[in-house]
């Protein structure tokens, strides 16, 4: 505020510079005040990186046995090597040596100091092919000589390596979340939007039919429709069709908060100066109803993904969603189902760990969208 | 008010009756003829099921007839008590179900107490203490309550006091309690055993509902009501709660509908888990082995619970909330 | 004023809301004064601090706000007629929020009523609920007779059908119903003061003159005072006996109503009265507005806070004194550097 002008003439006008913010540009400047929902998303983005390239960020292919290494306990990361006459830095661990004791028969595992294994960044390690496709063998961090078995959070009760399936179940669990949650978007937006739109009979039979739906209890739904999948299915028809019945309950809950907003907005004024205006209700729909809710559609789409993930968890922890040999954390759970196993090997439960921390995170990053999508919050 | 409760009542029955022909059709589900395969499948585990008594279940429940037959079939057959036949345990079902239902509700029940009673007074104060100490750590206490299944609590509870206390914990009774007959001892067994699935069922349900409460009061608390009241001298303990805890309740209160199905649900994959005698492992090994009419009993049960409970909630709110009662539409 | 015709005064009033972004000062030194029986009409645009000053009276000022300095008197008649009527000076800011003395002063000898009527009454229970709870509150009545006075009341400000309207919900009842309801259970301990805080702007004109008829008659019969908050020049025109103009947490002129309206002192009082629009045939004139626009609480201007829009403005004077209080003459005053106080302090 500068000082005043003492002699003015009411007529002269200013010329104020306006600067205008979109929509996005506004919610995202309010998003970036929530510091934990921009340290979520930060996560989040580095997961889907993980998710999308398991094959260079694990060391090991997941699914190799090795009965030498059963139950492996956890690899100590060592940098100092004083065995030699200079005292050198490096990242590596001591080689695992199994032994059974006679009597009892457990299991245990002692660090040979005296085998060391150098590990490394980007080395070259066992090969694999990119989504599929294009082969490579550099992996992001792995034991240099790449005969060497590495363990960093320890193995499976067949020997493979728990750090590089909890990896490639990143990808898996993760993306079962989205496609479910996809679907469900697709469904209820289309759905709702049908039914808030046009209103009376159609209306009607929609309402009913969500509310059918939900009065069934949603896990004893898919439990039963789950266990209604032939047991000889190939993973990616199971997963497919797990992700749909997932799905099919889903929607209900967005239908019903995208009709509810088309049911106010349609009375809303500015709807109706659009109309008077003559324009299009396709345009109408699109262009001006739609944008005043798709925030708080974001923000419902980032809570239900966690949930997504949540489900599909519980269902293959209990064996009735997919199955061996598709990796995901729920099917990762299934080896920590019994407690001595657990007791043995506790690194078992990490995939537990890895499905709260993302549902946390998911949780944060929806509440900071929440947050920045309402103005009136 | 009446009139209220006698129009949801009306609508209950189409939907009770669309729920039983789902549950129908899910016990329809699993391919082939199912008798047979299932019969099959006993076979193989060991169990043989003697030709008369095959026959007769297919004279029973009319296999090999046209769906709507059998449905039928089904359906009367339920409405005078005959739940089916379980081929797993070749027992009746509603047998089967009746014996652990007692335990099922006491639990869920349990829990909704424990959950309401925690979470009522916690929300509150978070709400009127907001920014305080209390209200930061309920607050972060719903986020992670919200975010740790049930299951996986109870995975981590379990390895926890076996690695760390060596103490095995689950079932609802120790070992040498469970055929003993009712006493004031084994009472005191089951609550001891009884507060380890409530917590764990009721955690992520507590924070959800300290959320809601803390959440809808910070709506109301400021609104011109409130203060209009604290103007004409009405003590605050008296204000808040006549006034935006009672509207803040609403929202709350229709929670409660699907709160009980919820922990019915809830608590199948954690009574698995623990190995409760309740009706939720039951369900599960119906699952797998495909027992279907088991299963298909257990779905219609849940629903008709859901339906119940969300017709009781709606009452509790009618008649908590008058402008519910007098709504056109 | 003497104490027998005064009933309310504030002095040297400060409120003051601690935030996180800076110490917002929303009322900065005010000075008022109540007769009994007579409106009060404290006017000034939005967020001026009209608002926060009524509160203030009553201890109501929401957190993080705090009254941090000055005083604010209740002068209470007692019953007693000889020798004298004795009055007892109530000091309203030494009592605690929560305590038992100013929850007996709410809704018995001050009452407040707010600008919406649509939320001031609870949805969730009955205009009747509400006016029996104060009515048992204040005075010691039983249920019975509670519910009578509480149907007489709602007689009283105009709502036809009373006997059934207590059992109505706020939400079956129209906004000049609320409003009028809301009165009622303000009215209902016959209070002395009632300060309504812009009771009328949320409804409808025709409401609006009804709701202002209703309560000109209900100080009639009952000859309480009434502290009117609001922005509309003319209902101040038509209810007040006295004015005091607000800016920005100051009292920049007080005076009686016909003085204020035809012959105002300070330049902002002068300003408000020209934007006034005017019917008048033929001429088409822009209309008049005030240059600039109410600053930034966290950014008060130094000096005078009306200076940057002044027409008046005097540069190094008005931008570094803060003008005081200067008395023109009994019950006028004013806070303009124009009329004194330039003196170096």
């Amino acid at each position: 505020m500068s000082g005043a002008e003492i002699a003015h003439d009411p007529d002269q006008t200013k010329k104020v510079q306006v600067f205008v913010a979109s929509q996005w540009k506004l919610m995202w400047w309010r998003f970036r005040k929530h510091r934990l929902a921009m340290a979520s998303g930060a996560f989040i983005i580095l997961l889907i990186i993980v998710a999308v390239f398991p094959e260079f960020i694990a060391p090991y292919d997941p699914t190799v046995r090795d009965p030498k290494y059963v139950y492996a306990t956890l690899h100590k990361l060592h940098f100092v090597d004083r065995s030699g006459a200079r005292i050198r830095i490096y990242p590596h661990v001591y080689a695992l040596k199994m032994s059974r004791d006679p009597v009892s028969l457990a299991l245990t595992y002692t660090q040979d100091a005296n085998e060391k294994i150098r590990l490394g960044f980007f080395v070259k390690g066992t090969p694999y092919k990119l989504f599929g496709l294009i082969p490579g063998n550099i992996h992001f961090f792995a034991p240099v000589d790449q005969s060497k078995r590495f363990f960093l959070l320890g193995g499976d009760p067949t020997g493979r390596d728990v750090f590089s399936r909890l990896i490639y179940a990143t990808r898996v669990s993760m993306s079962a979340g989205l496609l479910g949650v996809v679907l469900s978007l697709v469904l209820g937006i289309l759905l709702g939007g049908i039914s808030g739109y046009y209103g009376g009979a159609v209306d009607t039979v929609i309402q009913r039919t969500i509310e059918l739906l939900r009065s069934i209890p949603a896990i004893p739904l898919w439990l039963g429709l789950a266990a209604a999948l032939p047991p000889n299915w190939p993973p990616l028809k199971v997963y497919f069709w797990v992700t749909i019945i997932l799905a099919l309950r889903g929607w209900t809950t967005l239908a019903r908060v995208v009709r509810g907003r088309f049911l106010s907005l349609r009375e809303e004024d500015f709807v109706l100066a659009a109309r008077l205006d003559g324009v299009s209700e396709l345009r109408i729909i699109g262009r001006h109803m739609v944008p005043s809710f798709l925030s708080h559609i974001i923000a419902a789409v980032s809570l239900a993904i966690p949930q997504m993930i949540l489900n599909e968890t519980a269902l293959s922890f209990l064996g009735l969603g997919l199955r061996e040999p598709a990796i995901s954390w729920g099917v990762l759970l299934q080896s920590a189902q019994d407690v001595r196993t657990v007791g043995l090997a506790p690194w078992l439960l990490l995939p537990a760990l890895a499905v709260v921390t993302v549902v946390l995170t998911f949780n944060f990053l929806g509440d900071g969208l929440r947050d920045a999508a309402d103005p009136y919050g | 008010m009446l009139q209220y409760i006698m129009r949801r009542i009306v609508i209950m029955i189409p939907t009770l009756i669309a729920i039983s022909m789902i549950s129908f059709l899910i016990i329809q589900l699993p391919p082939g003829d199912f008798l047979t395969s299932v019969i099959a499948r006993l076979e193989q585990q060991g169990v043989v099921l003697d030709k008369a008594a095959a026959a007769s279940l297919r004279a029973r429940y009319g296999l090999g007839q046209p769906m709507h037959i059998q449905y039928f079939k089904w359906i009367t057959g339920i409405l005078q008590g005959d739940f089916g036949q379980s081929f797993f345990w070749q027992r009746e079902v509603s047998g089967l179900i009746w014996d652990r239902l007692g335990y099922t509700l006491v639990i869920s029940l349990g829990t909704l107490l424990f959950t309401w009673i925690i979470a009522f007074p916690i929300g509150i104060l978070s709400a009127v203490k907001q920014y305080s100490l209390l209200d930061y750590v309920a607050t972060f206490f719903g986020f992670v309550g919200m975010a740790i299944p049930g299951f996986l609590l109870a995975l981590v509870l379990m390895w926890i006091s076996f690695a760390y206390l060596g103490v095995s914990v689950g079932g609802l009774f120790s070992p040498e309690m469970e055929e003993a007959p009712w006493s004031l001892v084994k009472f005191i067994d089951l609550l001891s055993h009884l507060w380890i699935p409530m917590v764990i069922l009721g955690l992520s349900g507590t924070a959800s509902l300290i959320r809601i409460m803390r959440a809808n009061l910070l709506d109301e608390l400021h609104k011109p009501y409130v203060v209009f009241a604290r103007a004409r001298g009405v003590s605050e303990t008296k204000l808040l709660l006549k006034y935006p805890v009672r509207v803040a309740l609403n929202p709350f209160v229709s929670t409660l509908g699907w709160m009980l199905p919820t922990l019915f649900s809830g608590s199948l994959i954690v009574a698995t888990i623990l190995a409760l005698p309740t009706t939720g492992p039951l369900f599960l090994e119906a699952l797998r082995s495909q027992d279907m009419y088991l299963a298909g009993a257990f779905v219609l049960m849940l629903s008709a619970l859901t339906i119940v409970g969300t017709l009781i909630s709606d009452i509790l709110l009618a008649w908590l909330d008058p402008r519910v009662r007098y709504e056109r539409g | 004023m003497n104490h027998n015709n005064l009933l309310l005064e504030i002095k040297e009033l400060k409120t003051q809301f601690f935030l996180d972004e800076g110490v917002v000062r929303a009322v900065d030194g005010v000075d008022l004064e109540i007769g009994r029986g007579k409106t009060l009409g404290v006017v000034g645009e939005s967020g001026c601090g009209k608002s926060v000053t009524a509160l203030s009276i009553l201890q109501l000022v929401p957190p993080p706000g705090r009254i941090v300095e000055g005083e604010i008197v209740l002068y209470r008649q007692s019953d007693q007629k000889e020798p004298s009527p004795f009055v007892e000076q109530v000091k309203l800011t030494h009592l605690h929020p929560r305590s038992r003395q100013i929850r007996n002063i709410r809704g018995k000898e001050i009452s407040m009523i707010f600008q919406e009527p649509m939320t001031s009454l609870s949805p969730v229970h009955t205009v009747g609920n509400q006016l029996i709870e104060v009515i048992r509150l204040h005075m010691n009545v039983d249920k019975k007779e509670a519910r009578e006075r509480a149907i007489e009341m709602l007689a009283q400000v105009g709502i036809p059908k009373p006997e059934l309207r207590v059992d109505a919900y706020s939400f079956q009842l129209s906004g000049g119903m609320r409003q009028r309801a809301v009165i009622a259970i303000a009215l209902a301990c016959n209070p002395g003061l009632v300060i309504a805080d812009e009771p009328t702007t949320a409804l409808d004109v025709t409401t609006q003159a009804q709701i202002l008829e209703l309560m000109l008659e209900l100080q009639g019969k009952r000859g309480m005072s009434i502290m009117l908050i609001t922005h509309d020049l003319g209902v101040v025109a038509e209810m007040a006996d006295d004015v005091a103009v607000m800016y920005l947490g100051h009292i920049v002129e007080r005076g009686d109503v016909d003085s204020i309206f035809h012959d105002p002192k300070h330049p902002y009082t002068k300003a408000l009265l020209r934007s006034i629009p005017k019917i008048s045939p033929g001429v088409r004139q822009r209309l008049d507005t005030i240059r600039g626009m109410v600053p930034d609480p966290y950014n008060r201007p130094s000096g005078c806070p009306f200076h940057p829009r002044c027409d008046k403005f005097m540069p190094g004077t008005c931008d570094r004194i803060v003008p005081k209080r200067i008395s023109l003459s009994k019950g006028r005053e004013v806070r303009c550097l124009l009329y004194g106080g330039t003196d170096r302090e």
